[in-house]
């Protein structure tokens, strides 16, 4: 490590930029960023599973809420909705005298409540339309064997529906990451908030963009391959016969 | 009835700022997307190249990363090379790159990208025996593409367009952080001077999902419009 990091001072010798400092600021930034997108891409997906059911539910006190929910959220802007949550926290009557504001303080929370309440307004669509697009013949043959409800939405129609929308859900992840710059707005270190940060520092706006910009492309490419690696081996019984 | 404490002009100012900002850069990415899928459909191998290279870069990237990329990084490099041209020519000019202009470029620029794509999508759902029998009669490219590709094309490039709009259209919410007065700038200020986030936030977002309903309106009639001579499957 160490070798690696006097290997790296001598590049940087004479770069007045990007310096071993600069570096540890994307670096965590980066963690920032990945932090964030992954929270809240966890927490929304277990979010979306119950909703993208109830959605589909013949009880319209249940699919008419989340229909709102998510028509609202995939309607207004994720920086909209992030303002709200963040100046809607800080701005309640007497929070700041409450435990909540130990953790409500630092903008990440309001961030990734944000987040997650949109990318899981998202996701529960794509589950929706997976569901929806279910075999009927495959529905018909688990009540033939007389399955409950419950038994072939988590035998039958979950397993297929995730796999039928692991390509949008890509896109999503792809989506979220790209969207969480925003989160720099709300003065959160993430990696465009490092950029602007160096940007504003030695006023390089070239250095520090298209730097951050290489960053975001290579983490795109990496969720990309990573998902086409998963189609690949999830999805193989949908593939033409002679490739 | 709700309080705006005086922002209501403002508020509709910046909606109107929005509105300008989402058609005049969805007219730039239309533009850019034909361009795009053309070059991508090409058979010049340097033209197929740029496009590719466009829209992979434009796709991998942050809009708002981008934005600032083009925004902050677009005023240094227009001063260099007004500096050079001064330097080397003696022609003294000054261009102020204004926010308005630099935010329908970035947007528009990012949206032919995505316009792109979905227009070679579509270029290539036209039967080609459309084509054939278009120069058969004598047309030339420019009148086959006028009166045969375009319109055939659009047919199926609608739900794209109009998926596009839609993120479109919550894109121009970022502006507000390179200094563009549009809605939600105004509705982030009024916030903080009256500390009551909600009625304006809830006041933006309302506009948003009204813009968004009226234009889904507007894509249907398009869509009806463009399908004349199909049938749909009953």
């Amino acid at each position: 490590m160490d070798a690696l990091m006097t290997w790296l001072e001598a590049r940087l010798a004479d770069n007045s930029i990007f310096t071993l400092q600069t570096l540890g600021y994307y670096g965590e930034g980066l963690v920032t960023t990945v932090q964030l997108v992954f929270l809240s891409l966890i927490i929304g997906l277990v979010l979306a599973v119950p909703l993208a059911i109830g959605r589909g539910s013949t009880y319209r006190w249940v699919s008419l809420p989340i229909f709102l929910y998510c028509y609202v959220f995939r309607g207004t802007p994720l920086l909209v909705q992030l303002y709200l949550i963040y100046y809607g926290v800080v701005f309640v009557e007497g929070i700041q005298e409450t435990w909540l504001w130990v953790i409500l303080e630092e903008p990440f929370v309001p961030a990734l409540i944000a987040f997650t309440l949109n990318t899981a307004a998202y996701t529960t669509e794509i589950f929706r339309g997976a569901i929806k697009s279910t075999d009927r013949g495959e529905i018909e043959a688990a009540r033939a064997y007389g399955m409950s409800k419950g038994l072939m939405l988590r035998r039958i129609v979950l397993p297929s529906a995730f796999r039928r929308a692991l390509p949008a859900y890509g896109n999503e992840v792809i989506f979220m990451l790209h969207a969480s710059a925003i989160a720099s707005v709300v003065t959160i270190m993430d990696l465009t908030g490092a950029a602007r940060f160096v940007y504003a520092r030695f006023y390089a706006p070239f250095d520090a963009f298209l730097f951050v910009a290489a960053i975001y492309l290579c983490l795109t490419f990496a969720i990309l391959y990573l998902f086409r690696y998963l189609e690949r081996r999830l999805l193989a019984h949908l593939k033409p016969a002679s490739g | 009835m709700i309080d705006l404490h005086g922002y209501g002009p403002r508020l509709f100012e910046g909606a109107m700022i929005t509105i300008q900002l989402g058609v005049l850069s969805l007219a730039l990415a239309i533009v850019l997307g034909l361009l795009t899928a053309s070059a991508k459909m090409s058979r010049s191998w340097v033209a197929h190249r740029i496009g590719t290279l466009y829209t992979t870069i434009i796709r991998g990237v942050p809009d708002l990363v981008l934005m600032m990329l083009l925004f902050f990084g677009g005023q240094i490099g227009i001063n260099q090379i007004t500096d050079a041209l001064y330097n080397h020519f003696g022609i003294d000019i000054f261009i102020n790159v204004n926010e308005f202009v630099a935010g329908v470029l970035t947007i528009g620029l990012i949206f032919g990208a995505y316009m792109g794509e979905t227009f070679r999508g579509a270029f290539l759902a036209v039967d080609s025996g459309q084509i054939e029998a278009g120069r058969a009669y004598g047309m030339n490219q420019w009148l086959v593409f006028r009166r045969i590709r375009f319109p055939q094309m659009m047919r199926h490039a609608i739900p794209g367009l109009s998926n596009n709009w839609m993120v479109l259209l919550k894109t121009t919410a970022l502006v507000s952080v390179i200094g563009l007065s549009d809605m939600v700038r105004v509705a982030a200020e009024a916030s903080k001077a009256t500390r009551e986030p909600f009625t304006f936030m809830i006041i933006v977002a309302a506009i948003y999902l009204l813009i968004a309903s009226v234009s889904e309106w507007g894509f249907a009639r398009l869509q009806k419009r463009y399908n004349v001579g199909y049938r749909e499957a009953d």
